[in-house]
């Protein structure tokens, strides 16, 4: 396989420079790269892919392959955004002695990536600077789910370990305000932690994973054409963006491509996910700050879109749509005509909308430098989305990995840099614009042909990478595929996993009342999080 | 300011009509499946392809007993793809008192190859006298007056869900449902709810959450279990980070299927659970 230009340069490199402490193992597509190395040279990997080729690491992540290799196996998803290309380096963690060299220190931005793998596969960090339970509450017994000999089902008895010990911020006048896990919104469940000295946040601690249901276990247990549904259950508002993913790391695994009707279908999909996401958070935005008419303009609109949604794919989250090597449904000339009206309603209906809060100096009051997450902390944590993009991170897996029918349309990728929860706000507001044109764009140029093409058992022993730009941000599957249809790990990562922990930091110095539209203006998903 | 209010009176009236009118689904939307009981001839390619088991299977000797479960169906019509005794039509409104009467069963004699000869045993046909919408339409003003003073405050509890019943459950704040114009409100804490909304599955880590927020609701208290997950467990079942059903955990008075259930819905089945009440009330003395 011939690999783009730039990764065959940092390939001959790293070739180079370690020797015979990596060895390319192959490379399934021109922008992706498979490498094993010795653990020890785990870090000075890092170091060189973030100095000297723009790297980041995407996501970090383990595999129980005790059974047949005698060792866990890490491997470090590298993106090479410039290059547009990804490198997968896998370790080697002898079984006797599972232990990681945490990056954490160096990257702040794999923190609770490395705490899951521990928590998840027994794999102890060495040099973690807070190697506590993240993935498993503190009350739960030395188990290891992720482990080969861990049976799913397994009956836990009642949960008699310690209580989480949060840190203790002293001083007069300070005050602790626990939230949660339940909320007292129509809200998932997470556990916050604010200390506070009057009304500024001092420090808030987040304690996620109330949700953990066992997700990426599970994916093991079924058939691959029912990880369909389940990836579509990962976290809802993202149905559709999850399911692609992982359908495209399946589709590569069994090298299949989906036709071209499917793909541009599938891209219709994933922007109709965008736009009603997007509207209602920005609706929601409003409502945060007390201008309750946009939020009722907006909810008014999300319904409109889901509708259309229900028309075109029976579902109005766009359940059942996804399918391995396509989509299940077609769209017909009518529901095309109804996608097209609703691309033109919403063009005219959500300006008006913008009108309504450009002219609200109230909402702009509350809005500007509210919840600032300025460029270089995002970049240390490594912010992706909507977020990232309003904290001067100009990437988009839609263009700079383009998938689907992406590299068919134009468009452009809104980028800010206050951070602010007004930029937040900015990011959504234009790319409901991009939406709209994408949605033209696509009915425009619809390819004609099937929607799928079968795909069969897929063999054993591959693995793949799916991606896709969902409306949160950058969503990863990685799966290894074992014989009768089946997968022997399926790794899940949701942009907010990556981005929860820039939340703490965008809170603090701001007001507990201004919590609520911080939290809205990143709308993280808790299920996508702790699966 | 102005542009503000001539933007709202432009826009007009926007709120349905139901429960008065009948909801408003595409014929598209995939709702209830419909088995063609007397002619189901193998139900063994559906019940494979069901990806929650919601179309459950046991043979014993030269009979087959087959079950479709509302409550674990998560209506992605797979079934109906490979059976032409399946159908899924676009009926929504699914809500029910037990667990029980979400569940279908028939009975079959078997033929040596495995598909079904005869229909031994027929589902039970809902009876006349099941909670219908319309009754509990009726009856809604009148029953919210008495027992709840016109008013019915619901907390939500997420118990486990991937946020997808929480996506619906959002609409029916919009101005499309409003269903504050029924007096229904939903409310910041259990202490101020006659009604906990909870959508699952269960997870472990919830557990305990789910215990303390129901016994922090005041008597009489109502709980509506949402969603496939809610309603069984759904996709997720029960495993070790999960409790599966909600009335695992917490008893039940109404289970609302979908997945997720829409705003009609979820509105049906809260509606029924008011309408439950009076009757229901008198269990939970007990």
């Amino acid at each position: 396989m011939n690999l783009v230009p730039g990764l065959q340069a940092v390939l001959d490199e790293l070739t180079h420079h370690f020797g015979a402490q990596i060895e390319q193992v192959h490379a399934p597509r021109p922008n992706e790269l498979y490498l094993h190395a010795k653990a020890e040279v785990a870090g000075a990997l890092c170091s060189t892919f973030y100095k000297k080729h723009h790297g980041r690491l995407a996501g970090v992540f383990a595999e129980d392959a005790r059974a047949g290799q005698k060792v866990f196996f890490v491997y470090y998803l590298y993106a090479l955004d410039a290059m547009h290309a990804f490198v997968l380096v896998r370790v080697p963690i002898p079984a006797d002695k599972p232990e990681l060299p945490s990056l954490t220190d160096a990257i702040p931005a794999v923190n609770w990536q490395e705490r899951e793998i521990q928590d998840w596969f027994g794999i102890r960090l060495v040099g973690h600077p807070n190697p506590r339970r993240c993935a498993l509450h503190d009350d739960w017994p030395e188990v290891y789910p992720l482990r080969k000999d861990f049976d799913l089902r397994a009956k836990l008895p009642p949960f008699t370990g310690e209580r989480h010990k949060f840190r203790e911020v002293e001083g007069e006048g300070v005050f602790q305000v626990p939230v949660g896990p339940v909320h007292a919104g129509i809200i998932e469940p997470g556990h916050f932690l604010f200390s506070v000295a009057g009304e500024p946040v001092l420090y808030l601690q987040l304690r996620m994973f109330y949700v953990h249901k066992g997700t990426e276990k599970l994916f093991e247990s079924l058939p691959i054409p029912h990880g369909v549904r389940l990836a579509e259950s990962i976290s809802g508002d993202s149905s559709f963006a999850h399911a692609t993913a992982f359908c495209h790391a399946v589709e590569r695994a069994a090298e299949v491509e989906p036709p071209p009707r499917a793909r541009a279908l599938r891209t219709l999909c994933l922007e109709l996910e965008r736009l009603y996401n997007h509207i209602a958070d920005i609706g929601a935005i409003c409502t945060d700050v007390a201008f309750v008419t946009a939020h009722m303009h907006a909810m008014r609109f999300k319904e409109r879109i889901l509708r259309v949604n229900e028309l075109l794919t029976g579902n109005r989250l766009l359940r059942g749509m996804a399918c391995l090597g396509g989509v299940r449904f077609d769209f017909n000339g009518d529901q095309l005509r109804a996608l097209g009206q609703l691309a033109d309603e919403l063009e005219r209906e959500f300006g008006d909308l913008v009108e309504l809060t450009r002219s609200n100096s109230g909402l702009r009051d509350r809005l500007e430098g509210t919840g600032v997450l300025t460029p270089k902390v995002a970049g240390d944590l490594g912010v992706v989305g909507i977020a990232g993009r309003a904290s001067g991170f100009d990437h988009d897996l839609r263009r700079d990995f383009p998938h689907d029918f992406y590299d068919q349309v134009q468009f452009t990728v809104p980028v800010f840099t206050e951070g602010d929860v007004q930029h937040r706000f900015d990011v959504r507001r234009d790319e409901v614009f991009q939406s709209i044109a994408i949605l033209r764009q696509v009915i425009g140029k619809l390819p004609a042909g099937p929607i799928s093409v079968p795909v069969g058992e897929v063999p054993p022993d591959r693995v793949a990478l799916g991606y896709v730009e969902g409306w949160r941000g950058e969503i990863f599957h990685w799966i290894h595929t074992a014989p009768g249809n089946r997968l022997s790990r399926c790794k899940v990562k949701d942009p907010s996993l990556q981005n929860w922990p820039a939340l703490s930091e965008a809170i603090l110095g701001n007001i507990i009342p201004d919590f609520p539209v911080v939290n809205k203006s990143f709308n993280l998903s808790y299920s996508g999080t702790d699966r | 300011m102005f542009e503000t209010i001539s933007r709202s009176l432009r826009t007009g009236v926007v709120t349905t009509n139901y429960p008065d009118a009948p909801a408003e689904v595409s014929s598209h939307a995939r709702g209830k499946p419909q088995i063609d009981w007397a002619n189901w001839k193998d139900a063994r390619p559906a019940a494979a392809i069901c990806p929650t088991g919601a179309i459950e299977l046991r043979d014993e000797s030269a009979t087959r007993t087959a079950t479709l479960d509302l409550g674990k169906c998560i209506f992605c019509g797979l079934c109906a793809d490979v059976d032409p005794a399946i159908r899924m039509t676009n009926q929504c409104e699914l809500a029910a008192g037990s667990r029980q009467s979400l569940r279908q069963t028939g009975q079959y004699r078997l033929n040596a190859d495995g598909t079904q000869q005869q229909l031994l045993m027929a589902p039970a046909t809902a009876s006349a006298k099941d909670e219908s919408l319309d009754a509990v339409g009726r009856q809604l003003h009148a029953r919210i007056q008495s027992v709840l003073g016109r008013s019915l405050h619901i907390r939500e509890v997420d118990a486990g869900s991937c946020n997808g019943c929480e996506v619906e459950i959002h609409g029916l704040n919009s101005p499309v449902y409003d269903i504050e114009r029924f007096g229904i409100h939903f409310v910041a804490s259990p202490r101020h709810a006659d009604m906990l909304l909870v959508t699952g599955p269960v997870t472990r880590n919830m557990e305990l959450a789910l215990r303390k927020t129901y016994d922090a609701t005041p008597d009489p208290r109502l709980v509506v279990a949402v969603g496939a997950c809610g309603c069984s467990g759904g996709i997720f079942g029960q495993n070790y980070a999960s409790c599966g059903a909600v009335d695992a955990v917490i008893p039940v008075d109404v289970y609302i299927p979908g997945c997720p259930p829409n705003p009609h819905a979820l509105l049906h089945g809260i509606l029924l659970a008011i309408g439950r009440l009076e009757n229901g009330g008198a269990r939970r003395g007990a």
